[in-house]
């Protein structure tokens, strides 16, 4: 018994940062059919944000805004250095400055902090642990759950039911036809990058939680993950995005149960060879999205 | 080989010797250094250039192949006295053989082929940005194989023991021979397929073009290249780890393939060399102002910061890179018929 219990919050843990990640990524795939390869770097923004606080007198809640905030601002500014000036002319050309503006981000953080690793602080509450039907569990695995049933909803509401989520929705949908019917395509751009890095902040808060310390490359995984959940799930479908996040988190996490010692080590290449199977079987992905390859 | 083709691979051709006769007889050991590993990052470029420029797939999986090549060919070469020492848990099987290093690289440049021919040919069906993360997953997969793979590649460690056998005479040749291969594959039917495909996927998917087939072979000729590469640079450096093949050199050869322009095979060549006197003039700089400590600390990444901002303004200017479309016999020809 204990160990289903340990299984499951593992997975829905594990899950809930999956999908908000690929959530941020699909965000911006949606409306401008184009990758962003600097969106892992929002997570090391967040992270370094929080270790320069570290040393302030602040509470951590506060600290944890602001990094949530300057993740938000690489979001935005990702936009304006890396898709912006190229992103009518060429896809490859935008698959490149984005990766181009990663790597100066990285560099940034290696030649101005460190490449060493940075301790960020974490509050107390994510150490505690608790006892649920016979299993020890970290609260900062409920906790994660938590956040992310709860940024999914105000998700789903600000997509359904706000002014800028049906722009959002039109424009991934149709983008030419929505901005006939006047909707400001840049102003739909930037909020949907500043969503995604307000998604990644948050995810940030909790991937920080888990490993205690952030170094340059630390983006890179998150990245992957939400790659992967995203062109499992279909990349052009929200709902697809955090079914493709669970399943992935189901898939590392059993791999994580059974496999043995000297194989676990090729947990990873196990895992996208899992995914390259899946999409032979569905190139679009499990869920398609709206039916477009429109591009802006 | 008509006319423009022919001014185009002369075009490559000079640059090449000069630089090699250049780094041979100015008599600074770095020179050589510097311009055989040009050479090498030639091949791979070019190979690169072969299937991203002709399909319009960007590909990150290059580099892995790379290392395939490198550690196929090492796993030979290594003398046998050494092989226990530097690998103590290698196969049996593998234990005895020793290959001549130019038979082992030619027997890495195809295993990374074969590598590529069975694990591309399910990925090719894929088209814009599914084909190319999944690209960037292959690549993933590959370094978790070769840093966890101790039999063969000692695992994180480095790989030493090597024999140095590229040449900067050798390296040459291989990158001339690399450019006229991608020359001629560019106007091989294969080729001209493959970027009526880039064009317009559905015209040329209606007119009978095989779609999958027809980026296979651009895969896993561009794999045959890297491994190439690969071999030539594990027999050049002698020593290495699985690091040397991730997302590092990534960025360095599609920056090169990118700034230089990816349609182009003069692109390829032209970037290649752009970026790698841009990245030693950089590098120099960072460590002169490291050993002068102008800094209070040692600056890393400088080199990185330069080359991604240079990126990023090459492809805001021009999105298609130095030599978008045309190859440089073609220009040339019109701007003599025009004086």
């Amino acid at each position: 018994m204990a160990v289903y219990v340990q299984f499951l919050i593992d997975v829905l843990s594990l899950g809930s940062l999956y999908a908000l990640m690929a959530f941020g990524l699909v965000i911006v795939y949606g409306i401008l059919k184009l990758v962003n390869f600097a969106y892992g770097e929002l997570i090391m923004v967040a992270g370094y944000s929080l270790f320069l606080l570290g040393g302030t007198p602040l509470p951590w809640l506060v600290m944890a805004a602001i990094a949530v905030l300057m993740a938000i601002g690489a979001g935005i500014a990702t936009e304006y250095a890396a898709f912006r000036p190229v992103r009518s002319k060429s896809v490859t050309a935008v698959l490149i400055t984005s990766f181009a503006f990663s790597t100066l981000l990285q560099n940034a953080a290696l030649l101005f902090i460190s490449p060493r690793a940075r301790t960020v602080p974490l509050p107390d509450i994510f150490s505690d642990t608790v006892v649920l039907g016979g299993a020890t569990i970290p609260l900062r695995n409920i906790l994660t759950i938590v956040a992310a049933a709860i940024m999914l909803a105000i998700f789903s509401f600000i997509m359904k039911k706000t002014v800028l989520g049906l722009a959002m929705r039109a424009a991934a949908t149709k983008f030419t036809m929505a901005r006939m019917l006047g909707i400001p395509a840049n102003l739909v751009i930037t909020s949907a990058f500043a969503l995604s890095g307000l998604l990644a902040g948050v995810v940030s808060l909790f991937w920080l939680g888990r490993i205690g310390s952030v170094v340059p490359g630390i983006g890179l995984e998150p990245l992957l993950v939400a790659f992967i959940a995203t062109v499992i799930g279909g990349m052009r479908s929200l709902q697809g995005a955090v079914v493709g996040g669970f399943l992935l988190a189901l898939i590392v996490t059993t791999f994580n149960y059974s496999l043995p010692p000297e194989l676990l080590k090729f947990r990873d290449a196990f895992t996208f060879s899992l995914v390259i199977l899946i999409l032979l079987w569905r190139p679009d992905g499990l869920i398609k999205g709206p039916a477009t390859g429109q591009r802006t | 080989m008509n006319n423009s083709k022919l001014i185009t691979f002369v075009a490559i051709v000079i640059p090449v010797l000069a630089v090699m006769l250049a780094a041979r007889f100015l008599g600074f050991p770095v020179f050589e250094r510097i311009a055989t590993l040009l050479f090498i990052n030639m091949i791979l470029v070019l190979g690169l250039q072969a299937f991203m420029g002709n399909s319009g797939i960007l590909s990150f999986a290059h580099i892995a192949f790379m290392g395939i090549g490198a550690y196929t060919s090492s796993l030979f070469t290594i003398p046998l006295q050494m092989r226990g020492m530097v690998l103590p848990d290698l196969y049996p099987v593998l234990k005895p053989i020793l290959l001549s290093p130019y038979a082992a690289i030619a027997v890495g440049a195809v295993a990374a082929m074969l590598v590529a021919a069975l694990v591309a040919y399910p990925l090719m069906r894929l088209s814009d940005a599914a084909a190319v993360i999944t690209s960037f997953a292959l690549l993933v997969v590959m370094h978790t194989i070769m840093v966890n793979w101790s039999e063969v590649t000692n695992g994180p460690r480095t790989l030493f023991g090597v024999p140095k056998a590229t040449t900067i005479y050798l390296a040459a040749g291989g990158a001339i021979l690399a450019a006229l291969v991608a020359l001629y594959f560019k106007e091989s039917r294969t080729g001209l397929l493959l970027r009526a495909v880039r064009d317009d996927e559905i015209a040329a998917g209606a007119m009978g073009a095989n779609l999958s087939l027809l980026r296979w072979k651009g895969f896993v000729l561009s794999a045959l290249f890297a491994g190439f590469a690969g071999g030539l640079w594990a027999h050049f450096i002698t020593s290495y780890q699985p690091s040397a093949f991730y997302l590092k050199e990534t960025f360095v050869i599609l920056g090169m393939l990118v700034i230089g322009g990816a349609g182009t095979v003069s692109g390829a060549v032209l970037g290649t060399f752009v970026v790698t006197f841009a990245f030693e003039a950089l590098r120099a700089t960072e460590n002169a102002l490291n050993s002068s400590s102008v800094f209070p600390w040692q600056l890393v990444g400088l080199t990185e910061i330069v080359l991604a901002l240079a990126m990023i303004a090459v492809l805001v200017m021009r999105p298609g890179g130095l030599i978008e479309a045309e190859e440089f016999g073609a220009t040339w020809r019109k701007w003599r018929r025009r004086g």
